[in-house]
C-alpha cells in the first residue's frame, strides 16, 4: 500500500478493524443502530400478532354479528360498544377483530409475493449470470420487456388478467413485477464475480462449475438480494392495497387483509374515515418497519460503509 | 518573525461512541519566507491532517483543533469562516495528492483556474481567461488555449498536476502547501513536477511546506525537515544534517529502507519492522517503541521529551549513535 | 450517440411488438373476453355467436393479431366498451393524454423543487436532527398508499384550503386549443381558465408527487454526500471560493447526474400513480381511463393505453439517457 492516504481514509477509516467479516461487522453495527432496532421491533410485533391473531381476536371477524345496527339508507354503521372496541364495519362485523386478523393475511401477501418474486428472480438471475452466452441474452430480453413497463402498471395489468381474482392472483400480480428486479440484481453481482479473483482461483483449482456457482458466487451475491427482499415486503403490501382500490383485489373478504380493507371502503372515506384510517395506519407502520430494516441493512452491508 | 509559526498544534478526531483519536499531537514548526520545510512520515503519522488544519479544511464537526497557527502575525485558527475563505487561495495555496480526483470532472480546466482569480482578484471572466492561459503556459502545459476548454479526464496525469499547481499559485500566495504532490504520478513525471515546483517557488519567493513520505523528495527540495511519527515531531533538523546523521531510530530506519543504486549487489534492504497499526499512544510511552530496534524499558513506560541538541530537535530516550549502520538486516 | 439512439429505438419497437402480442393474446384468451364484456353474462348463445363472427373472434389468434396490427397502423385500435362506450380507443387516448402530461409535469416539478434542496440540506447536515427527520419523513412518504394520501388531501385539505377536489376545470366557458388547460388559457388570453385549471391541479399533483419526491430526495442526499467527500470539493475549499459557488458549481453540478437518471425512472411511478390519483380526483386523464378500464375490463382501451404508457416510459428514459450524455462531459467528449 502506498504510504499516502486520501482524506476519506484518514478521516473515516482511522480505526479500521482488519479481518472482520462483512456479515459480522454489519451485524455489529445493526445492533447499535436505533433505526434498525425500531424497524425490527415493529416487524417483530407484527409477525407475532399475525400468528396469534386468530386467538387474540375478541370476535369472529367474518360473522356479521352487528348487522342489525347497519342502516344503509342513513349510512349508519355500528359505533364502538362493549365487546366491540372500534364498532362494526359496513357489513356489521367487528372492526377491531378484523383489523387484528387482517395482519395475518397481510403478512401472507407480503411474504408470499417476496418468495415468488425472489424464487423467480433467483432462477433467472442465476441462470443468466452463471451461464452467460445466449441464456443470458434471452433472460435479459425478457427482463427488459418486463422492465419497460412501469412496475405498478404491470402489476395492475397482470391482476386484470385473471377473470376470478383471489388472494393468490393478488400475490402473483405484485410478485411477478419483482422477478426482473431480483434477476437483474443477481445477474449483475454474479457477472461481476465471474471475473473476480476468488472465482478464478476456484476455477483454477478445478472446482466444478456447479459448486462454484452455489458455494462461491451465490452466497456472495446475497446481500443486495436480502436488502431488496426486505423492501419488497413493504411494497407488496402497499401495492396489494392499490389493487383492491382498483377493484382488482381479492373479492372474498371473510378473512380480511389490510390493503383490501382499505381499498374496499373507498366510497365511504368521507362519511366513515376511521374505516380507512385504521388499516392505512397499520399498513404505513408495517411498511415503514420493513423499509427501516431494509435501508439500515443496505447501509450495513455496503462494503463502502465498513469501519 | 517567521511567515508561518505552528505552535503546539493538536487535532483530535472524536466520533460518537468511539474513543477520541489524536491525529496530531502538539506539533510545532516555523516556515520562513521563501523557505521550504518538509513534513515526513508514513501514512497516518498526522502530516496531512496538519496541513488541513493549517488551511482550515478539517470538518467543523468531529475534529477538534487546538494550539496556534500564526500566519503573518494572525492566528488562523481564530479567524472566522469568511476571513479564512479570503486567505485560502489568495495567500495560502494548496496542491493535493491525486490530481484526477482533485479536479472537478464536470467543469472545464479554464473555469477551475479562473474562478480563483475572479474570487480573489476581482477579475472579469475574460481577463481571468487571459491570465489563466499565461498560468498554464508558465507551468509548462503546451497548447494552453485548447487545454482551457478541456475537462480533467482529457489531460494526462502530469498535466493535471501542473494545472493544480497553476490553480494554487494563481494569486501568488506567500505560502504553498503541497500534500504528496507526486505520489500519484509516474516516476519520470514526478521529477518534472518537483523541478517545476522548485523553480516556481524560487521565482515567486513562495514559502513551501512539502508533505511527503518520500525522502527522495525531501533530499531534492527541503531546507528543513520535520519527521513525524504518531502525530508528534520526533526529529527536526536542517536537511543536510538529518541525512548525514539521523539520530532518531525512526529517521534512521526510513533512510536505511531506501534502496540505493550504489549499494553492493545482493545487499539486503532494511525495512522498519511492523506498521503504523502497531502504534501505541504517546501518553506513557514512546509510540515508536514496539517497532524500535533501540527500544529500552524506559521507552515503554515514559514519554520521551523533546530535546534541543544544537539546532536539532529530538524526541528519543535512546538515539542512534552517529555512524551506526542499519540496525538489523531482515530479508525482504 | 446516434447509433445508441437508433439501437434503443429499435429495441423499443421490439418491446412494443412483444408487449402488444402478449396483451392481445391475453385479451382474446380471457374467459368471456370482449363478447361477454360487450353483451354481459346473460346474453343468448345466438347473439354471442353473431358478435363473435362480427368481431372476427372465430379466426385463429395469430390471424386476429395481424388484422389488429393492420387496423392499428391506420389508427384503429377498436372501440371502447367501458370507459366511454362507443368512442374509439385512440380518441379516448388523445383526449386524455394532455391531462395526464399536465398532471405529471406539475407533480415532478413539485418533487424536484422540494426534493433537491431538501436532499442537499439533509446531506450538508448529515446526522443532525434535520437530516434524520427528513429521511424518516421520506420513508413514511413511500410507506403511505398513494390513493389514501390522495383521499386525505381531497377530503381534508381541499375544504381547509378551499381548493377544488374534482375534475380538471370548473364548468367555465373556456376555449380549447391544445388540450392542455393551463396552456390554453395563456394562448387565448383567458387567464381565469388557466388559474382555474391550476387550482384543480394542485392537490392531485401533490398526491402524485409524494413518491417521486421521496426518491429524488434520497438520491440527492446520497449523491451530495458522495460528492462532499470528493477531493475536488476540498480543492474548491482550498481556493477560498464562496459557499454558493462551491455549492452550485462543484457540489450540485456533480450530484445532479444521478438525480437526472432517477427523474427519468420516476416517470414510471408517475404513470402508475396517475391511475390511482386521477381516480380519486375524478381527473379525466389517461390514468382515470385505465382505472375505469381495469374495473370494467375495457380491453381495447387498456391495450392501447398500456402500450402508450410503455412507449412514453421508454422514450422519456431514452431522452434522459441522452441528456445525461450532454451534461456529463466525460461521456460527451469520449
Amino acid at each position: 500500500m502506498a504510504l499516502g492516504v486520501s482524506k476519506k481514509e484518514k478521516i473515516d477509516g482511522l480505526a479500521e478493524t482488519a479481518g472482520v467479516s462483512l456479515a459480522a461487522s454489519a451485524w455489529k453495527r445493526l445492533k447499535r443502530s436505533p433505526v434498525f432496532l425500531i424497524g425490527a421491533t415493529i416487524i417483530g410485533i407484527f409477525v407475532v400478532l399475525s400468528i396469534l391473531s386468530p386467538w387474540l381476536a375478541p370476535q369472529d371477524p367474518s360473522v356479521p354479528m352487528l348487522i342489525d345496527q347497519v342502516v344503509k339508507a342513513r349510512n349508519e354503521i355500528p359505533p364502538p360498544q362493549p365487546g366491540h372496541l372500534l364498532g362494526g364495519d359496513l357489513q356489521g362485523r367487528d372492526f377491531f377483530s378484523r383489523l387484528l386478523v387482517g395482519s395475518q393475511q397481510t403478512l401472507i401477501v407480503g411474504v408470499g409475493a417476496t418468495i415468488i418474486g425472489l424464487t423467480g428472480g433467483l432462477i433467472l438471475g442465476t441462470l443468466a449470470g452463471a451461464l452467460g452466452g445466449w441464456v443470458d441474452s434471452v433472460v435479459m430480453r425478457i427482463v427488459d420487456v418486463m422492465l419497460s413497463l412501469p412496475s405498478l402498471l404491470l402489476a395492475f395489468s397482470i391482476a386484470a388478467m385473471f377473470a376470478r381474482p383471489s388472494q393468490f392472483t393478488v400475490i402473483l400480480a405484485v410478485s411477478i413485477v419483482q422477478i426482473p428486479v431480483f434477476a437483474r440484481l443477481l445477474r449483475g453481482s454474479m457477472l461481476a464475480q465471474r471475473h473476480s479473483d476468488h472465482v478464478l482461483a476456484a476455477t483454477a483449482l478445478g472446482v466444478k462449475k456447479g459448486a462454484i456457482v452455489f458455494r462461491h458466487m451465490l452466497p456472495n451475491s446475497l446481500s443486495p438480494v436480502i436488502v431488496q427482499s426486505t423492501l419488497v415486503l413493504a411494497t407488496a403490501i402497499i401495492e396489494a392495497a392499490a389493487l383492491s382500490f382498483l377493484g382488482l383485489g381479492n373479492p372474498d373478504d371473510r378473512l380480511p387483509e389490510w390493503g383490501q380493507m382499505l381499498g374496499d371502503v373507498q366510497n365511504v372515506f368521507d362519511t366513515h374515515p376511521h374505516l380507512a384510517a385504521w388499516p392505512a395506519i397499520c399498513i404505513i407502520i408495517v411498511a415503514l418497519g420493513f423499509t427501516l430494516m431494509g435501508e439500515t441493512l443496505r447501509e450495513a452491508l455496503d462494503p463502502k460503509n465498513r469501519r | 518573525m517567521a511567515l508561518l509559526e505552528v505552535r503546539d498544534l493538536s487535532v483530535v478526531f472524536q466520533r460518537k461512541g468511539e474513543a477520541p483519536f489524536h491525529a496530531v499531537d502538539g506539533v510545532s514548526f516555523d516556515v520562513e519566507p521563501g523557505q521550504t520545510v518538509g513534513l515526513v512520515g508514513e501514512s497516518g503519522c498526522g502530516k496531512s491532517v496538519t496541513s488541513l488544519a493549517i488551511m482550515g479544511l478539517l470538518p467543523k464537526r468531529g475534529a477538534k483543533v487546538t494550539g496556534s497557527v500564526t500566519y503573518d502575525g494572525t492566528d488562523l485558527l481564530k479567524l472566522s469562516d469568511k476571513q479564512m475563505r479570503d486567505k485560502r487561495g489568495s495567500e495560502l495555496g494548496m496542491v493535493f495528492q491525486d490530481p484526477l480526483s482533485s479536479l472537478n470532472p464536470v467543469v472545464p480546466i479554464g473555469l477551475q483556474v479562473t474562478e480563483v482569480l475572479e474570487r480573489h482578484r476581482g477579475l472579469a471572466r475574460k481577463e481571468a481567461m487571459i491570465e489563466a492561459k499565461d498560468l498554464l503556459d508558465k507551468v509548462g502545459i503546451p497548447d494552453p488555449n485548447r487545454r482551457l476548454k478541456e475537462y480533467p479526464h482529457q489531460l494526462s496525469g502530469g498535466m493535471r498536476q501542473r494545472a493544480l499547481i497553476a490553480i494554487a499559485l494563481a494569486c501568488r500566495p506567500k505560502l504553498l502547501i503541497a500534500d504528496e504532490p507526486t505520489t500519484a504520478l509516474d516516476v519520470t513525471i514526478q521529477a518534472q513536477i518537483l523541478s517545476l515546483m522548485k523553480e516556481l517557488v524560487q521565482d515567486l519567493g513562495t514559502a513551501l511546506v512539502m508533505i511527503t513520505h518520500d525522502l527522495g523528495v525531501v533530499a531534492g527540495l527541503c531546507d528543513e525537515v520535520n519527521v513525524l511519527y504518531g502525530g508528534k515531531v520526533v526529529e527536526k533538523a536542517m536537511r543536510h544534517r538529518l541525512f548525514a546523521e539521523p539520530r532518531h531510530p525512526y529517521t534512521h530506519g526510513l533512510l536505511a529502507s531506501i534502496p540505493r543504486l550504489d549499494a553492493p549487489r545482493g545487499e539486503k534492504l532494511t525495512p522498519i519492522k511492523g506498521s503504523v497499526a502497531d502504534n501505541i499512544p504517546w501518553t506513557s510511552a514512546c509510540a515508536f517503541a514496539p517497532r524500535c530496534p533501540n527500544a529500552l524499558d524506559v521507552c515503554r513506560s515514559v514519554t520521551p521529551a523533546e530535546e534541543d541538541q544544537l539546532g536539532r530537535l529530538l524526541r528519543c530516550h535512546n538515539p542512534v549513535v552517529p555512524g551506526t549502520p542499519a540496525a538489523e538486516e531482515v530479508p525482504v | 450517440m446516434l447509433r445508441y439512439t437508433i439501437r434503443r429505438l429499435v429495441q423499443l419497437v421490439g418491446v412494443v411488438l412483444v408487449l402488444s402480442m402478449l396483451l392481445f393474446a391475453w385479451l382474446r384468451l380471457l374467459p368471456g373476453g370482449p363478447v361477454s364484456a360487450l353483451l354481459g353474462e346473460r346474453a343468448t348463445p345466438e347473439s354471442r355467436e353473431a358478435l363473435t363472427k362480427q368481431l372476427g373472434l372465430d379466426q385463429p389468434i395469430f390471424v386476429q393479431y395481424f388484422k389488429f396490427l393492420g387496423r392499428a397502423a391506420t389508427g384503429d385500435f377498436g372501440v371502447s366498451t367501458g370507459v366511454q362506450p362507443g368512442d374509439s380507443a385512440l380518441e379516448i387516448f388523445l383526449q386524455r393524454f394532455p391531462a395526464t402530461i399536465e398532471l405529471s409535469f406539475f407533480a415532478i416539478l413539485i418533487a424536484i423543487a422540494v426534493g433537491v434542496p431538501l436532499g442537499y440540506l439533509a446531506a450538508k447536515r448529515r446526522g443532525g436532527w434535520f437530516d434524520n427527520l427528513s429521511v424518516i419523513g421520506s420513508l413514511i412518504g413511500v410507506a403511505v398508499p398513494v390513493f389514501f394520501l390522495a383521499y386525505l388531501l381531497k377530503d381534508v385539505a381541499s375544504s381547509a384550503l378551499g381548493l377544488p377536489s374534482q375534475g380538471r376545470q370548473d364548468a367555465i366557458d373556456a376555449t380549447r386549443v391544445t388540450g392542455f388547460f393551463t396552456l390554453d388559457g395563456l394562448i387565448t388570453g383567458e387567464i381565469d381558465a388557466t388559474l382555474n385549471a391550476l387550482e384543480h391541479l394542485i392537490l392531485p399533483a401533490i398526491a402524485l408527487a409524494t413518491i417521486p419526491f421521496a426518491v429524488i430526495f434520497r438520491i440527492t442526499r446520497a449523491a451530495v454526500l458522495d460528492v462532499l467527500d470528493e477531493d475536488f470539493v476540498r480543492t474548491a475549499e482550498s481556493k477560498g471560493l464562496t459557499a454558493p459557488v462551491i455549492r452550485r458549481r462543484h457540489v450540485l453540478r456533480n450530484a445532479m447526474l444521478p438525480v437526472v437518471t432517477t427523474i427519468g425512472l420516476q416517470t414510471g411511478a408517475l404513470l402508475s400513480g396517475a391511475v390511482l390519483t386521477e381516480k380519486v380526483f375524478s381527473f379525466a386523464g389517461v390514468g382515470q381511463a385505465l382505472a375505469i378500464g381495469f374495473e370494467r375490463r375495457d380491453y381495447p382501451v387498456l391495450l392501447l393505453l398500456i402500450i402508450m404508457a410503455t412507449i412514453v416510459y421508454v422514450v422519456v428514459n431514452l431522452l434522459v439517457d441522452l441528456s445525461y450524455a450532454l451534461i456529463d462531459p466525460r461521456i460527451r467528449t469520449r
